[in-house]
């Protein structure tokens, strides 16, 4: 399904009240559809991540993705602000999760919202999807290749920090559609598994995908490690998912 | 994978970035997913000149084997550099 849609640039208060650049877009006709958090990536805030905006918004939901580098580098071009970024040591985790609260609640008080609203994020994103469906209440999340989610990075100077957050899985708030590829180093499909008996463990709903002959960022166009035919199938489940669960 | 490792060192020196000539104060090498080079991961470095903003940045994006030859002509270069040259720095 192919609908006209809306997109622009915006703004919305995120943590702290600062003011967070975001790019919104919506269905062109009115109704009351879910709506989607799409987590850009540690490339930072691109054309490949607008484009996967719009293709929510032709799919009938409202989808919203915030600039998380807005406060470091207002204006900046997504590489040069991803460079300030990784250099300041990333987004911290409490700011990301109260940036995704303000970008959530600016979904569902949307004129078109039905209420219901999902995450998804890719690479680091991933990750940040997972830590969004543990810290806020959710609809859906899927985490598409997301690193450090069951193991943490090593506590050494230099490194971006990222802990681990199988500790927080006891609050996922709802299904999680996981989508990993069978070459990919981090996750590995050992990580993958233990991601998978933590939430068995928990009694979590999850539905799981590791692609053969795919590897990290598989879904990613704009990259040689692109997968077509694990592409396609990845986001067939996606709209699947979204339909059962946003609806 | 985004690997975060990254390393984050203080220089001192002048690069021409995208709004000119800058002096520069910081550099970040990692070796992660580029921009631009056609992999998916490369030695990266930014040289940084946060005072100035992220435009202020020189930014390449290298094969492992690259950065590897790069690093050791700049050693070597140096390394072969008459001793008094450095005497302004006081090295």
């Amino acid at each position: 399904m192919t609908e006209d849609l809306l997109a622009d640039t915006i703004t919305f208060e995120g943590a702290n009240g600062d003011l967070l650049e975001a790019y919104f877009a919506e269905p062109l006709k009115p109704e009351s559809v879910g709506g989607v958090l799409v987590i850009h990536h540690l490339p930072g805030y691109d054309e490949a991540t607008k484009e996967i905006v719009r293709r929510f918004a032709a799919n009938g939901y409202l989808a919203i993705c915030p600039n998380l580098y807005s406060r470091e580098a207002p204006g900046a071009s997504a590489d040069d602000a991803s460079a300030t970024v990784r250099a300041l040591g990333g987004v911290p985790d409490d700011r990301f999760v109260e940036d995704a609260r303000q970008a959530l609640n600016f979904l569902t008080t949307h004129k078109s919202s039905n209420g219901k609203v999902a995450c998804i994020g890719f690479c680091s994103g991933g990750r940040q999807s997972v830590l969004a469906a543990c810290s806020l209440q959710l609809d859906a999340a899927v985490d598409c290749y997301g690193g450090f989610v069951v193991s943490s990075t090593p506590d050494e100077p230099g490194r971006v920090q990222r802990m681990s957050l199988l500790s927080r899985l006891t609050n996922l708030s709802c299904p999680l559609l996981g989508l990993f590829g069978a070459d990919d180093k981090r996750p590995s499909p050992d990580e993958t598994e233990i991601l998978k008996t933590a939430l068995e463990e928990h009694n979590k709903e999850f539905e799981f995908h590791t692609y053969e002959g795919a590897g990290h960022a598989f879904l990613a166009t704009d990259r040689p490690s692109y997968r077509p035919e694990a592409a396609n199938d990845a986001w067939t489940r996606i709209m699947i998912f979204f339909s059962r669960l946003l609806s | 994978m985004c690997t975060y490792e990254t390393q984050r060192i203080n220089i001192e020196g002048s690069a021409k970035t995208r709004i000119g000539w800058s002096p520069v104060t910081d550099a970040s090498i990692y070796f992660d997913h580029p921009v631009h080079f056609g992999h998916g991961h490369a030695l990266l470095v930014d040289i940084l000149s946060p005072e100035n903003g992220p435009a202020a940045r020189v930014a390449f994006e290298l094969h492992p084997e690259s950065a590897r030859r790069l690093a050791e002509a700049i050693l070597s270069t140096l390394e072969n550099t008459p001793r008094e040259l450095f005497a302004e720095y006081e090295l």
